[in-house]
């Protein structure tokens, strides 16, 4: 028989004993309502995490700094024996090489430095950090309060939540107001040149700028690996670039005397498309001749993490399916000793036991696509419901709302064929027994 | 002028079953031909083997031993796929229950045996109207089984039977559940099927006046054996 006719008998018999069948479809929809609300969840977690993570920078960034760096913690650094030549030190010309590398989304130095901050007259120690432009569409400061700033050069100031907090008791109220930054400048001394950077050394000279306070936000987003802290107070990258501060390396480079004659810099994150990149990224930047860092390892961890808690809640989420099998097997038997002598009559016809086979599989499979459609909608609007209540409780205690499920299209498919092959195997014992019925007998039964 | 081949051929046809410790010999030995465009009528008291030896006629049973010949296939010796095709091209079956399915409607009932022969959607409109105006029906063609008469419902049944333009009609008796009137009406009916379309026709029955009317040949039957085969004597109906 033709798909068509078959499907068409199939849904006719199912139409035949529609509340028998409405209520089986009812509970392949559960099941499968649990299932994608189970995975939506742990979906939603994942993405969460993920995003919490990538906003931190913590997966998709390489930090790359020279061979003869400060940061090797004291571990001999490896020399490169075949070239006996010096390290290359991290300057303009390497990080436009590095945005060259592909899969490259950006590359910026790291400029953090401690320094003191006045604000009321009141001096406060923190580390100051330089952030790019980039930083404004990541998501890292998604539900501050306040503005980004205004400019790539402005001379404004972020706060992070837990130093606003030690400067006001009232840290909303500080948006708008200005803190004066103390730092130590760069200065070139006397005889060596314009260029306070290269060769000859340099004076530290004492500077104040004042900044305006244009936003709070509430977790330190370039707290990347490679920091010298936690940075409590962020300013535009281009802006501290600009204040030449000095920083750790300064000390270092005089010491060894290996100050070049160009700008360079103590590090350079590189940001790669995605985490997945970044082991390609990181061997290429290796093989440069740079020190390359990156979190990777513990980005598979999460992967391997979130993997297993999936499969635990698609586990759960299969039991409700599961019963709702036996539930499809319960109905397609008894609509075979309800159709006995019909199935009689289409063998009489000249059906072949494989239609009367099909006939039984398609009605079971058009049950599961069914139901997978209705359960798809419940378990989509159940984890909607979970992530609602879960916004509303956040709210009393004055956090953020989060998206806690998410139902991506995969999910959606995935289910979809997943109850109707359920559905399927279901059908596969009573398909079998309508086939193999004696015509004779069917003919007979009343 | 060649002869024509017999339309069936049975040839020591028997269908033993066990029951319990018993071995029932439904059919036993039972060789007979049907001729092609031949009327015949299977007669015998209940239980004698006639309604047996006309599943077997259909492919609806295999014989414990024994071969049927028919359409050039010994259905013994066919797969339970061949025999389906078989079941669906060369025969029709019309049954004493009528055995239409109570929720199609007389078009879709028609139409069945078309679906199952994968015939094209678009030829089967025609094809189940040809049906239908053969047994005078087309008036009803989308009422449901229980709005009609019995007789109505066995013609219909006809109709079915011829859709798929098969070469055997194998009625089981079709008049079982018919009044007198109607059942002579039905009779008819097959008689003038056989003739306009040269068909073979296998009707089991117990009513021997009606069989000796309308069929060309009688074959009796008791306890699984053919008993006689003689040709009919044609009564004129007063």
């Amino acid at each position: 028989m033709k798909a068509r006719d078959l499907t068409d008998l199939a849904i006719r018999n199912l139409r035949e004993a529609i509340l028998r069948n409405a209520l089986t479809t009812l509970g392949v929809a559960v099941g499968v309502a649990s299932l994608v609300a189970m995975l939506s969840l742990g979906v939603g977690l994942q993405q969460l995490a993920s995003k919490r993570l990538s906003q931190s920078g913590l997966f998709d960034t390489i930090f790359v700094t020279p061979k003869n760096s400060f940061r090797g913690m004291g571990r001999p650094q490896p020399r490169d024996v075949e070239s006996d030549k010096p390290p290359r030190p991290l300057d303009e010309d390497v990080r436009r090489e590095f945005e060259k590398l592909p899969n490259v989304i950006e590359v910026y130095p790291q400029i953090r430095f401690f320094t003191e901050v006045r604000f009321d007259n009141k001096p406060y120690s923190t580390v100051v950090a330089g952030m790019p432009e980039s930083s404004r569409n990541s998501g890292a400061f998604d539900g501050m309060q306040g503005n980004f700033f205004s400019s790539p050069s402005a001379n404004e100031a972020i706060l992070q939540m837990e130093f606003a907090k030690d400067l006001s008791d009232q840290p909303p109220s500080l948006v708008g107001r200005d803190v004066v930054l103390r730092y130590a400048e760069r200065q070139a001394s006397a005889g060596a040149g314009a260029d306070p950077f290269s060769g000859g050394g340099f004076s530290v000279v004492p500077k104040e700028l004042k900044l305006k306070i244009i936003g709070i936000v509430e977790t330190e987003p370039a707290a990347g690996y490679g920091g010298y802290g936690n940075a409590r107070l962020l300013i535009p990258l281009q802006t501290a670039t600009t204040l030449r501060a000095a920083q750790v390396n300064d000390l270092r480079d005089i010491v060894r005397g290996d100050s070049s004659d160009k700008l360079s810099y103590s590090s350079l994150s590189v940001r790669a498309k995605s985490p997945s990149q970044v082991e390609a990224l990181e061997a290429s930047i290796k093989k440069m001749g740079f020190n390359a860092f990156s979190l990777l390892d513990a980005s598979k961890s999460l992967r391997t993490f979130f993997s297993v808690f999936d499969l635990l809640l698609g586990i759960f989420g299969s039991l409700a399916l599961a019963v709702a099998t036996l539930g499809i097997i319960n109905t397609l038997v008894m609509a075979i000793l309800e159709r006995r002598r019909e199935i009689g009559v289409l063998k009489a016809l000249g059906a072949a036991d494989s239609d009367v086979q099909q006939l039984f599989f398609v009605e079971a499979g058009v049950m599961g696509l069914l139901g997978g459609v209705f359960g798809v909608t419940f378990g989509w609007l159940l984890g909607r419901a979970i992530t609602f209540g879960t916004n509303v409780y956040l709210k009393r205690q004055s956090l953020n709302p989060i998206d806690l499920s998410s139902v991506p299209w995969w999910l959606v498919i995935t289910a979809l064929i997943f109850a109707v092959l359920v559905s399927l195997g279901a059908g596969l014992y009573p398909a079998s027994r309508a086939a193999k019925l004696n015509p004779v007998d069917a003919l007979r039964y009343e | 002028m060649p002869e024509t081949p017999p339309a069936v051929q049975l040839q020591n046809i028997s269908r033993h079953y066990q029951m319990g410790q018993t071995r029932v010999r439904a059919v036993d030995d039972v060789s007979l031909t049907v001729g092609s465009g031949e009327f015949l009528a299977l007669l015998g008291s209940s239980g004698s083997g006639k309604s047996t030896l006309l599943n077997l006629m259909a492919g609806l049973d295999r014989p414990t031993s024994g071969s049927i010949v028919a359409d050039g296939a010994n259905l013994a010796q066919l797969s339970s796929l061949e025999l389906a095709r078989y079941r669906r091209n060369t025969v029709g079956m019309i049954f004493q229950s009528f055995n239409l399915l109570p929720r199609m409607t007389l078009e879709e009932n028609v139409e069945l045996p078309l679906r199952l022969a994968e015939v094209d959607r678009s030829e089967r409109p025609a094809r189940v109207r040809e049906a239908l105006e053969r047994v005078r029906l087309t008036h009803r063609i989308g009422h449901r089984p229980s709005e009609l008469s019995g007789g109505e419902q066995q013609r219909v049944a006809i109709a079915r039977a011829l859709v798929n333009r098969p070469r055997i009609l194998l009625a089981d008796e079709p008049t079982g559940n018919l009044d007198s009137t109607t059942g002579e009406t039905i009779l008819n009916l097959l008689r003038e099927v056989q003739s306009h379309l040269g068909m073979t026709i296998v009707m089991v029955t117990h009513e021997r006046f009606l069989a000796e009317r309308f069929a060309d040949r009688l074959a009796t039957m008791g306890d699984g054996k053919l008993l006689s085969t003689s040709s009919a004597p044609k009564v004129v109906a007063q």
